[in-house]
């Protein structure tokens, strides 16, 4: 398990980074917790020339408010993430669903805008980017873009990031008030999410007001589950509505299907999970 | 008072390990943590394919390579010979050669066709993707069934078939019982009577253990001593299978088994990988080192279990069992393991388990197929026989409608009947099936669970209940040596002691077995501080290295307490009786009227004493021993068992299934086990935990997969599930104590106990919850997917026609 050589660069700042990616071109790879890349790397699934470590980034870390809006930095930490107040507040899906991800030794070196640039299907926190309609904030040679994260993921491990780009933060709304709950589906503590769901619903006197939900690993990306929240919408929160909304949430899916899971069983339980979900968020 | 008080037993007390403190601060010595002057690093490049001829290799790339120091293809070792099987099931058992460095033909994935040698390890695995090896591709065989009938191509052309061998035992020819088939036929038509017919699927294991294998050679030795670190279970046993396969005189060799982080049985090997570094460090004249990397040991290194079973059990509509046979297909992989044939083999003496058969018959053919060699797993042919008798208990207890403790009750050997010779022709020496039960059932909750069961079906729970049944035995302490020696196993069984007297009071005890993480340095020291009446701290254990325990058969089996812990209680009672000698001497009386006790040897009806430290301190001065007395307390000794030991025990399990999403979730597991006279309630506790996870894992998580073209499909832990600590219930454990007979200390083993009992326990309980929706069977591992699945066919199955599955939904 040792990666093929590479050279090594550790910016301290967002341009040098970015003047570091132009020079290395598509031989560069940027490093961020190193939770996904560094198996990669070790199992030769990858050799980059370069590796382009934001660890020393600090302007990449944290959580601030902008307004109404909360942005995570691209490279604050999963821990980091579920402590932050303002994270607890205003999006308790994301606290919740970053709270399932991997084990504590993960989630002290991985970091929320690593496992989105990233875009495994399987992945827990694309779903809740997917649901809360996050802005990817994207910053390139020729300045920042925002990229809404419905857009931003596009095919198996692949996104809206162009090589010489880097994500530097997540702009959430504000769900303060909101229930939520991620239900994720996992054959032992350890495996990647064979089907999770991601929910956040606003409750009010019994009835369904608001709701987002979508799901993980039923595609090549997050999938918006926009047939489930139509559903639930002006609905009550009841235990047979809920489920008989959460049908819908095949609609647009593309599940894999292997030895592990077959793509009947990933869609039963997509159904089954996401009633679940937006039970549980109903509180 | 000041009567000496005598001090408390050491055997019976939960001693924190000895060897923990080392392991814990870093301070270990792994194989991979040597560091030799010169050494240069090995990396293998391995075949990708699983059956193919090498047209060409080319390594000249590699050899450029910096720090490139060498690169061997098989051509390049002409000394190497073919790596040894030691269990030689059949006299016409059919064996292919298996080099360690193939030069013609892969055989399966992850075969060794070329080592590079480097001054680094990082430059010895790049060099890796510089040699270019060509191959031309054969058929694959992966399915075993195929590889039984003959419709399946022919893996090792100059054996003809890929039946390696076929071994039967039949009760009625060893008169040992009746005649199998006959009872059976006799059955079919015997209104009184049912036949129950299964075919279960043993999935292959992969052992997992922490510390991949590794191995450093230092050829340099003075006098040409080869000395050689290994990650292994078994130093005497590799030391002497290296001169008989590769012509090494044994006295140039030392193995030294360092710091070993757990085998499993995976570890019980001779390998490739061993003889490659070996072959490398003699031709450079240089230390080199192999380690492999976790992807490696998944691919390379042996795997367990892989049977297909297919079982046929009559009995009257009592319970009451009158025949049973058993049809084994079993994968030895692309060629024969170290005791990879005999593993199914003792599973034979073990489907018949605790129950009064009258009429077994067993029969075992081993298959060669495209996948990597198979061979010990924690339990060996054990686990697999007790699955298959413990399902088939339920199979039984399901088609009469009885309860499936009530339909074992009418079967099991009762207290009294001991000693009992079985149908298999073993005699269990002692057992209490009855006492571990009802114990185990207290625990339980037993009529409780099965309230709340009835109340979920009732009532349509989305959680389904069921409880699962295990009441097991092994045979364990491999020994006796006439035994194997009878079943053409190539070693003996016994296991060899000694006991160095220091004069300062210390006690080194040099034992035969080899400890990878079981504790027995902590056990053995309370065993001989108990024997000899010294503190447990003043014990040192000594092991693993050739040079210094030259005589052992190592450790596997569940041998090393109740053979290996054996002989150093025969050890430590010459030195007493050595010691006893000099002790009338030295207080100027009768041998006859010397009493040892406490360490003190006391003329009887005085207060005359000499302790057994003074008189090792005695024979290091030498100023003062009888006549004729040689100065030395030290012994030797062998013992080798007339029987093995016969653990046995009872594991409930209840498990809940989430119907909507076929999830398992253990919700109480009770073991209760009879492990004889335990010796350390820590260490036993550890080894039946550990144990229950793995058997756990096979029931619910562990599948080794290989797809058509032989290629491994779970050769990472993100698709291999080993369980962890999260994903397994509390496990509420007990013992019932029945002496073993076998040995002096009462003891049994118990390192494969846990996972030998509970996969059926599991199995047992899913099955129990889910029958409702006319479920019969569901393969292990019981995913969540296979789980729905069953569930989803079983109510289309049932459909109509059932009316009592209120629970459906």
């Amino acid at each position: 398990m040792i990666p093929a050589s590479f050279d090594y660069t550790a910016p301290t700042t967002l341009a040098d980074a970015l003047a570091a990616l132009a020079q290395g071109g598509d031989d560069a790879k940027i490093l961020a917790g190193g939770q996904s890349l560094l198996p990669v790397l070790k199992l030769r699934m990858a050799a980059p020339g370069l590796l382009i470590d934001l660890g020393k980034i600090d302007e990449l870390r944290g959580v601030r408010m902008e307004g109404d809006t909360i942005v995570v930095g691209a490279m604050t930490t999963h821990h980091d993430v579920i402590a932050d107040p303002l994270v607890r507040e205003h999006l308790s899906l994301l606290a919740k669903t970053t709270e399932q991800v991997a084990d504590a030794q993960v989630r002290y070196r991985g970091t929320l805008g690593g496992a989105l640039a990233h875009a495994d299907p399987a992945g827990d926190l694309g779903a809740v980017a997917v649901a809360l309609d996050a802005q990817m904030r994207i910053a390139g040679p020729n300045g920042s873009r925002s990229v809404p994260a419905s857009q931003f993921f596009t095919d198996y491990f692949t996104t809206a990031l162009a090589e010489n780009e880097i994500l530097t933060g997540i702009a959430f709304d504000s769900f303060a008030g909101w229930g939520a709950h991620y239900e994720k589906f996992h054959t032992v503590s350890q495996a990647w999410s064979t089907v999770a769901v991601a929910a956040a619903v606003l409750v009010a006197g019994g009835t369904v007001t608001a709701a987002r939900v979508a799901l993980t690993n039923m595609g090549p990306t997050p999938i918006r589950a926009r047939g489930v929240e139509a559903a639930l919408i002006d609905g009550p929160a009841s235990d047979d509505a809920v489920r008989a909304a959460a049908l819908a949430a095949t609609q647009g899916t593309a599940p894999v299907d292997d030895a592990t899971a077959p793509a009947a069983y990933r869609s039963h339980l997509a159904q089954v999970l996401t009633g679940r979900a937006v039970l549980a968020a109903a509180g | 008072m000041t009567t000496t008080e005598a001090p408390p037993a050491e055997i019976g007390r939960p001693r924190t390990r000895k060897e923990d403190q080392h392991l814990i601060t870093g301070h270990s010595t792994f194989t991979d943590s040597m560091v030799l002057p010169g050494m240069v690093h090995l990396a293998m490049v391995r075949s990708p394919l699983a059956h193919a001829t090498i047209t060409s290799i080319d390594t000249t790339a590699a050899r450029k390579a910096p720090g490139v120091v060498g690169v061997w293809t098989g051509r390049d070792f002409p000394e190497q010979g073919g790596l040894a099987c030691a269990w030689p099931i059949t006299p016409d058992m059919k064996s292919p050669v298996h080099l360690p460095v193939p030069t013609d033909t892969v055989n399966h994935v992850g075969e060794i066709v070329a080592v590079i040698a480097a001054r680094t390890k990082a430059e010895a695995v790049d060099a890796v993707e510089l040699v270019d090896v060509q191959y031309s591709e054969l058929p694959v065989v992966t399915d075993l069934a195929a590889a039984r009938d003959g419709s399946a191509p022919v893996i090792h052309g100059d054996l003809g078939t890929n039946v390696s061998a076929t071994w039967v035992f039949d009760s009625g020819a060893a008169g040992t019982g009746g005649d199998a088939s006959a009872a059976i036929e006799a059955a079919r038509s015997d209104p009184d009577q049912i036949v129950v017919e299964r075919t279960f699927r043993q999935q292959r294991l992969i052992p997992a253990y922490m510390e991949p294998r590794s191995t450093v050679c230092d050829p340099n030795g003075a006098g040409d001593q080869i000395t050689i670190w290994s990650a292994t279970q078994i130093p005497h046993i590799l030391r002497t299978m290296l001169t008989l396969s590769q012509g090494i005189p044994e006295g140039k060799l030392r193995i030294i088994a360092p710091d070993v982080g757990g085998g499993f049985g995976g570890k019980l090997e001779v390998t490739p990988e061993e003889v490659a570094t070996i072959m490398v460090a003699r031709q450079l004249g240089k230390p080199a080192k192999y380690t492999e990397t976790r992807s490696e040991t998944m691919m390379a290194a042996h795997h367990g279990r892989d049977q297909i079973q297919h079982l046929t059990m009559s009995a009257r509509k009592d319970g009451t069992i009158t025949g049973f046979d058993v049809d084994l297909t079993a994968n030895m992989g692309a060629y024969l393991a170290l005791v990879g044939p005999g593993v199914p083999i003792l599973g034979a003496f073990m489907y018949n388990a605790i129950y009064k058969i009258p009429a077994y018959r067993f029969s075992c053919t081993n298959v060669f197929t495209n996948e990597v060699m198979t061979d010990a797993y924690r339990g060996a042919g054990r686990p697999e026989a007790t699955f298959a008798i413990e399902r088939m208990m339920d199979e039984l207890a399901t088609e009469l409608g009885m309860d499936p403790i009530e339909v074992r009750r009418r079967n099991w050997i009762r207290h009294e009947e001991f000693p009992f010779t079985t149908v298999a022709g073993l005699t269990y020496d002692s057992g209490n099936y009855e006492e571990a039960t009802d114990k185990a059932l207290r625990h339980f909750g037993y009529d409780d669970l099965r309230a709340e069961q009835q109340r979920r079906r009732e009532s349509g729970d989305r959680i389904q209940l069921g409880i699962g049944t295990s009441t097991f035995t092994e045979m364990c302490g491999l020994a006796p040596s006439r035994v194997l020696g009878s079943l053409s196993y190539g070693a003996g069984g016994w296991e060899a002691a000694s006991i160095r007297m220091l004069p300062t009071g210390v006690v080194e005890v040099v034992t035969g077995i080899s400890p990878h993480g079981q504790g027995h340095v902590t056990g053995f020291s309370q065993i001989v501080a108990d024997r000899l009446g010294v503190p447990f701290e003043n014990v040192k254990i000594l092991h693993g290295d050739t040079n210094i325990s030259a005589k052992g058969l190592d450790t596997y089996g569940s041998r090393s307490l109740a053979v290996g812990g054996i002989a150093v209680v025969k050890a430590a009672d010459k030195v007493i009786a050595k010691a006893k000698t000099i002790a009338a001497h030295l207080l100027e009386a009768s041998e006859d009227d010397i009493d040892f006790a406490h360490g003190s040897f006391t003329v009887r009806g005085t207060e005359s004493s000499v302790t057994i430290g003074d008189i090792a301190l005695a024979t290091f001065t030498g100023h003062n021993l009888p006549d004729g007395v040689e100065s030395s307390l030290d012994s030797e000794a062998v013992f080798d068992p007339e029987n093995f030991s016969f653990p046995h025990g009872t594991h409930l399990c209840a498990a809940e299934v989430d119907t909507e999403t076929g999830k398992v979730t253990i919700r109480k597991y009770v073991a209760v086990d009879d492990v004889g006279v335990v010796i350390n309630p820590l260490l036993v506790d550890g080894q039946v935990h550990g144990g229950l996870a793995q058997g756990i894992a096979q029931a619910l998580y562990e599948e080794a997969q290989y797809s058509a073209d032989g290629q491994l499909t779970s050769g990472t832990f993100v698709d291999y599930l080993v369980p962890s600590a999260v994903d397994l219930p509390d496990y509420i454990t007990d013992k019932t104590i029945t002496p073993s007979t076998s040995n002096p200390l009462g003891v049994k083993g118990v390192g494969e106990a846990g996972t030998i009992a509970s996969t059926p326990a599991v199995v047992n309980a899913v099955l129990d919850a889910v029958r409702q929706f006319g479920v019969a069977d569901i393969p292990m591992p019981m995913t969540p997917a296979r789980v729905w699945q069953a569930i989803q066919d079983g109510s289309t199955a049932a459909g109509s026609n059932s009316s009592s599955t209120g629970g459906a939904a």
